[in-house]
C-alpha cells in the first residue's frame, strides 16, 4: 500500500504514519469520528427526531461504520487504534446541536478526502477515496437540507465557492485541528505526506 | 470534444446505443466536426487558472478536461432551458435548480478557462434524446428524472477519470472539488424525487446510469462480510465510477449532430 503505519507514541499520541498508509489512517480516523457520533445519534435521538430523520441518520450512521470497517480491513496492521471519541460540547438531545455538528463533519470529511487525493500515490487509492468522498457529499446535502429544507444550502455558497463552484477543500493539518476537539487521543500527522 | 471520436469510441463499445443513433451518418457527424471547428472557440479571459494549468498541462489531462466540459456544457444548458421554460419547475423547487445552474454555468466557465485555445464549443443538445424523452421540458417528473441522471453521470465520470489526472495535482484538485459538487447537486435531486440521497443499489433511471453502481466489494474485500451490514447499505457507501466510454453511450444520444 506504500508507507509506514501507525504508531503510538510513549505520551499515548498517535501518528497517523506517511505515504499512502498516513493517508488512508488520516481517513480511518474521521470515519471512526463520525461513526461514533452518529452511533450516539441514534442511541439517544433528540427530542422530535422525526421517522424520516431516524431513517437518514440511521443510514448515515451505517455508511460511516462501513468506511470505518473497510478502511480498517485495508489497512491491517498499519491500522492506528479505535480512537476515543470526546463529544462534550455537543448537546444530543438537541437537534440543531446534532446537525449542525453532522454538517460540520460531513464537509469536513468532503473537504478533507478533496485535499487528500492529490496526496495519494496509488492510484487504487485515488479511486476508493473517490467512491467515498461522494457519499459523504450526498450526506452533507442531505444533512444540510434538514437544517435548511428547500434552500441552496445543499451546495450552499459557504461551502461552494460562488465563482467556481468547486466545493470546500482542506489540507490535513486544518482538517485534524478542527477533528481534535472530538478525539481524546493526541492524533500527530507529521509523517503525512504535504505534495 | 471531437465528435467523431466519441462516436468510433461508441461504435465500439456499445451497440445497443449504436442502433439508437445509427440514422446519424457518420458523414453528418464529420461535417458537423468541421463545422464545430470553423466556429473558433474564443480565447477564455486570461486567469490564474489558464496559467496554472494551460501551458504545460499533459494530454491526457486536456482530453479529461474537454470531455468533462462536454458533460458541464450538457447539464448548463438543460437547467437553463428549465429555469427559463415557464410552468415547468414549481416555485418552492426554483432556488434548488438555480443553485444548481449557476454552479453548472460557473464549471463550463471555470474549464473553458482552463483549457483555454483546447476548449471545444458548446455543440447543439436535444434533451429528448432523439424522442426518447418527448415531454423533458413540459413534464417535472421527466425533468427531474434526467437532472438526477445526468448529475449521477456526473459524478460517476468525475469519479472515473480522476485516476488519469494524477499526473496534474492542481487539475485532480479541481476535478475533485468539482465530482463533490455534482454529488450534492445528485443528492437534492435524488430527495426532491422522494428517493434516499444515496443510491441504493442501481436505484435510478435511466439503467445505464446505474450499471455496476450496487459493487459491494472494494479492493477484494467483500465489505458486507466484514461490517456485518446489508448489500443494500454496502452499496450506499461506495459510488462507483464509470468508464469515460460509457459516460458517452448515456450522453451522446443528446448531442445534437
Amino acid at each position: 500500500m506504500g508507507g509506514m503505519g501507525a504508531r503510538v507514541a510513549a505520551d499515548g499520541s498517535i501518528d497517523l504514519g506517511s505515504g499512502d498508509v498516513g493517508i488512508l489512517n488520516y481517513a480511518y480516523a474521521l470515519e471512526q469520528l463520525e461513526y461514533a457520533f452518529y452511533v450516539r445519534v441514534i442511541a439517544t435521538p433528540y427530542a422530535g427526531m422525526s421517522a424520516m430523520e431516524r431513517s437518514i441518520l440511521t443510514d448515515i450512521r451505517d455508511h460511516e461504520k462501513v468506511h470505518r470497517d473497510f478502511f480498517r480491513a485495508a489497512l491491517g496492521g498499519a491500522a492506528i487504534p479505535a480512537l476515543t471519541p470526546n463529544f462534550s460540547a455537543i448537546n444530543f438531545g438537541d437537534r440543531n446541536s446534532v446537525l449542525t455538528t453532522a454538517r460540520t463533519f460531513e464537509d469536513l470529511g468532503v473537504s478533507a478526502y478533496n485535499g487528500a487525493g492529490k496526496l495519494l500515490s496509488d492510484g487504487n487509492n485515488l479511486s476508493t477515496a473517490g467512491k467515498i468522498v461522494s457519499v459523504e457529499a450526498r450526506h452533507a446535502a442531505v444533512i444540510r437540507e434538514l437544517l435548511s429544507p428547500f434552500t441552496a444550502s445543499f451546495a450552499g455558497d459557504d461551502v461552494v465557492t460562488s465563482d467556481t463552484a468547486l466545493d470546500v477543500v482542506n489540507m490535513p493539518g486544518t482538517v485534524l485541528a478542527a477533528a481534535q476537539p472530538f478525539i481524546v487521543e493526541r492524533i500527530t500527522a507529521s509523517n503525512l505526506p504535504t505534495m | 470534444m471531437n465528435l467523431q471520436n466519441i462516436f468510433n469510441a461508441l461504435e465500439n463499445v456499445d451497440v445497443e446505443i449504436y442502433e439508437r443513433v445509427k440514422h446519424v451518418s457518420r458523414r453528418q457527424l464529420f461535417s458537423f466536426g468541421k463545422k464545430a471547428a470553423l466556429i473558433a472557440a474564443p480565447l477564455a479571459v486570461a486567469s490564474s487558472l489558464n496559467k496554472a494549468y494551460g501551458q504545460s498541462m499533459p494530454d491526457r489531462s486536456v482530453e479529461v478536461l474537454k470531455f468533462a466540459l462536454l458533460l458541464e456544457y450538457l447539464e448548463d444548458e438543460f437547467y437553463r432551458i428549465g429555469l427559463n421554460t415557464a410552468g415547468l419547475i414549481p416555485g418552492s423547487d426554483r432556488v434548488i435548480f438555480q443553485q444548481i445552474s449557476k454552479h453548472e454555468t460557473a464549471h463550463v466557465a471555470l474549464l473553458r478557462s482552463a483549457l483555454g485555445a483546447n476548449a471545444e464549443a458548446k455543440p447543439n443538445f436535444d434533451f429528448t434524446a432523439r424522442g426518447a424523452f418527448p415531454t423533458v421540458f413540459s413534464n417535472y417528473e421527466t425533468f427531474k428524472t434526467l437532472a438526477q441522471a445526468f448529475e449521477d453521470t456526473g459524478v460517476r465520470a468525475y469519479k472515473g477519470q480522476a485516476p488519469a489526472l494524477m499526473v496534474n495535482d492542481p487539475v485532480l484538485e479541481t476535478a475533485l472539488r468539482i465530482h463533490s459538487v455534482e454529488a450534492r447537486h445528485a443528492a437534492r435531486i435524488r430527495m426532491l424525487r422522494g428517493m434516499k440521497g444515496w443510491i441504493t443499489g442501481m436505484e435510478g433511471f435511466p439503467g445505464a446510469v446505474y450499471s455496476g453502481d450496487q459493487a459491494t466489494n472494494e479492493r477484494e474485500i467483500n465489505v458486507p462480510g466484514i461490517s456485518g451490514l446489508s448489500s443494500s447499505i454496502v452499496s450506499e457507501s461506495f459510488d462507483e465510477p464509470l468508464t469515460k466510454d460509457q459516460v458517452l453511450a448515456i450522453a451522446l444520444p443528446f448531442v445534437k449532430v
